[in-house]
């Protein structure tokens, strides 16, 4: 009986002590042939399943970059559908090791949860949906209204701030899960339903009658949105970082999805000539091969790629890039990356 | 034992003596093992740039809460947003349970009743709740009071005071005025007296036989009491009554539909459980003693209040507060529906917002183990005094 004690005891002491060591989420990850990537449950064209389990949109392209450029291939990544509330823990403790799920790049995310942002993958800021019929045409006439959001979220804080700046009152009504949200608004328990202006025209489509409703123009905070990984392991957080940048000075040289492979036999600028991993031994920099920034390029696309894929004016989500923050610097935008050298 | 020779030999094989022994050995084991599990945690911890300790109790939380029974704003600190949590979970368990145990005993008495259709309704109403989950159930109740309520600007209305739409109902608020307190004052002094009355009766019942209509009586002084104080203070009282500003009603009282659908929900859910204790209670009080009962003339009335009521409390109150407190800890479902609860509050936004879940979650763990343990001290309190009640 004592004995039977003592070895579960130390069955539980050996757990603990295990867990306690950790290797380099690089070496882990080329050991077992892929990688979690944390993504939402369900926001189109950023991170949304399709009915046979594929997921696609602009966040999920940031994994399949990761993905090629550590192993060629942008489909060696398992994704876990995460909420709001679960996304910070499931990094930390491990379950996920990017988390790529519009989440806001914020100080104290950044200083005291434990995160590594990675980078900006949109540019966004929260604003407001209301029903067309409501006559509302300013988030300056909200005052007393009941307002939908989601739990976890910068969302949530801005509000407050919001209607605190503008002396006005309201009523949160805050769920844990995003359907729960849009329904709720959708059945009239809310006047607005506020989240990312990205998340609003996304989760606009998930509406019985979408045309019914009006983003008011008002932007009322900044929502930088980006992969976060565990802070403490630098070398992946530099993978993630340079195939985000990758994608982006990509599309600044020219280097594109379609072309990538024909200008690469060809191209005599010595950035392209980089990018197509053929100088510069930027590959052995980050333990990966020379091609890493090559395959992310020619099998995902660079930034302009993704962006009209999934979110640009053409898809159902409908956001024009021009004249947004996420068009390139040299377009006005603030798209920049830092050089790939 | 017959030999009480201290060799050693005896020491060692003294069975007790080893008992103690390893007793000691695993005590000491489990301290080395929490103290490494502290330990390791908290050197993780730091490696993940992790927060820790318990400051960020007294920093402002910044959020919005949109029920609050304190007074709270986003200058407030986080302490306040647990507080105000707590008292959320404490509001919605105490009326689930109220609602579930009117329900729960109906229930469970008419599932045995003689009539037919009465018993079959009963039995459904039990497989039927019992056998959803309960969070499918919260979910239905929402939505379907969102779906039947009309908008604020086409509320029901009754007596021009109390309104119902899909933002809530809205009821006047009492005002106490000057002389207010006086009227409590007489409350309580007529359930002071009410008590001493009964106490007076059951003494009286003891000694003669004869009895006293105690509870009439009390209605009678509670009543009376009230209705005389507010004729002397010249009803001090006004009501606060909600209008119809902007986009919803100002004023007033006002229940947010989430707190009624998860009451109801979880009161609903929980009464089947009751209502299957009530009926085991009810069937272990075997038929004898209500035929002894009938032949020492006493009426049905008093059979079930003297004789089958006690006896069976004696068997339904155990299972009955591990329904209770099943029904507290459900209540935890709130976030799901935006109940703002304890830990839709604390364990979600500020959690979320401080990023120290270790803190967070020890003190919500703490608050649920404080709530399950008062419930089953004051059961077995009452349980206890049921039993004084056995000659
Ligand atoms: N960017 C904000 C909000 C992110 C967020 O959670 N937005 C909601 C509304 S679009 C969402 O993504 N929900 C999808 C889900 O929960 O699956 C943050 O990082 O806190």
């Amino acid at each position: 009986m004592i004995i039977r004690k003592l070895t579960i005891l130390s069955a539980i002491i050996s757990l603990f002590t295990v867990s306690a060591a950790t290797a380099g989420t690089l070496d882990t990850v080329k050991g077992q042939g892929f990688f979690n990537c944390g993504v939402s449950q369900g926001v189109p064209g950023f991170s949304n399943p399709d009915s046979d389990g594929n997921w696609s949109g602009i966040d999920v392209d940031v994994c399949r970059a990761v993905s090629a450029a550590i192993f060629g291939t942008p489909d060696n990544v398992k994704y876990v559908p995460l909420t709001a509330k679960e996304r910070f823990t499931a990094l930390q403790s491990g379950e996920i090791d990017v988390l790529s799920r519009n989440t806001t790049w914020t100080l104290s995310r950044d200083a005291q949860i434990g995160l590594e942002f990675a980078g900006v993958n949109f540019y966004d800021g929260q604003g407001f949906m209301v029903r067309s019929d409501s006559g509302i045409t300013s988030a300056m006439e909200l005052d007393g209204a009941s307002v939908c959001t989601n739990l976890g979220t910068t969302t949530e804080l801005n509000m407050a701030d919001f209607f605190r700046a503008n002396g006005m009152s309201y009523e949160p009504v805050v769920f844990e899960k995003a359907d729960e949200v849009v329904n709720a608004y959708d059945e009239g328990r809310c006047d607005t339903y506020t989240t990312d202006k990205s998340g609003l025209a996304a989760q606009r489509t998930k509406l019985a009658d979408p045309d019914a409703h009006v983003v008011l123009p008002e932007t009322i905070s900044k929502e930088p949105l980006g992969p976060v990984v565990r802070e403490g392991d630098g070398d992946w957080a530099d993978i993630v970082r340079w195939s985000l940048n990758a994608m982006i000075e990509a599309e600044e040289f020219g280097l594109d999805k379609g072309s990538a492979s024909s200008t690469c036999a060809t191209t005599g600028n010595p950035v392209v000539a980089r990018l197509c991993g053929k100088e510069g031994g930027n590959g052995a920099a980050l333990n990966l091969g020379d091609s890493w920034s090559f395959d992310i390029i020619s099998q995902v696309g660079n930034y302009g790629d993704i962006y009209e894929a999934n979110v640009g004016a053409s898809t159902p989500v409908g956001l024009a890039r021009a004249g947004s923050p996420n068009a390139s610097y040299k377009n006005g935008g603030v798209l920049y990356a830092p050089p790939a050298r | 034992m017959q030999d009480r020779n201290l060799s050693l030999s005896n020491i060692l094989f003294n069975r007790s003596i080893q008992g103690i022994f390893y007793q000691i050995v695993t005590l000491g084991l489990v301290i080395l093992a929490i103290i490494y599990i502290v330990d390791n945690t908290a050197r993780n911890m730091v490696a993940r740039g992790l927060a820790s300790g318990f400051h960020f109790l007294g920093v402002e939380a910044q959020f919005d809460i949109q029920m609050t029974l304190i007074e709270y704003s986003p200058t407030s600190t986080y302490f306040d947003s647990f507080i105000v949590g707590l008292l959320n979970t404490l509001l919605v368990a105490g009326l689930g349970i109220f609602v579930a145990t009117i329900v729960g005993f109906a229930v469970g008495i008419a599932r045995l009743s003689p009539n037919w259709l009465i018993a079959k309704l009963a039995e459904a109403y039990i497989e039927i709740l019992r056998n959803i989950p309960l969070l499918l159930q919260i979910f239905f109740w929402y939505f379907a009071v969102l779906r039947a309520l009309p908008k604020p600007k086409q509320s029901l209305e009754f007596a021009d005071s109390f309104f119902l739409n899909n933002r809530g109902l809205f009821i006047p608020d009492p005002v106490f005025g000057e002389g207010g307190v006086l009227i409590l004052y007489s409350f309580i002094a007529a359930i002071l007296i009410s008590i001493g009355i009964a106490v007076w009766s059951k003494q009286r019942q003891n000694k003669t036989g004869q009895t006293f209509p105690v509870f009439y009586s009390s209605i009678g002084l509670l009543i009376s009491f009230v209705f005389l104080s507010m004729l002397a203070t010249g009803f001090p009282v006004t009501f606060d009554y909600p209008e119809l500003k902007g986009f919803n009603f100002k004023g007033g009282i006002k229940l947010i539909p989430e707190l009624v659908a998860l009451t109801f929900a979880l009161s609903m859910y929980t009464a089947s459980f009751i209502a299957e204790v009530v009926r085991a209670g009810i069937q272990a009080v075997s038929l004898g003693q209500t035929e002894a009962a009938r032949s020492l003339g006493l009426n049905p009335n008093q059979i079930l209040r003297l004789v089958i009521i006690p006896q069976a409390l004696r068997v339904i109150v155990p299972p009955l507060t591990n329904q209770y407190l099943n029904l507290t800890k459900n209540s935890s479902l709130a976030a799901a529906i935006a109940y703002p609860d304890l830990v839709l509050v604390f364990a979600g936004t500020a959690l979320m917002q401080t990023g120290q879940a270790i803190e967070i979650i020890g003190m919500v763990m703490g608050v649920y183990l404080f709530l399950s343990l008062m419930t089953s001290i004051i059961m077995n309190l009452f349980n206890r005094f049921m039993r004084v009640a056995e000659r």
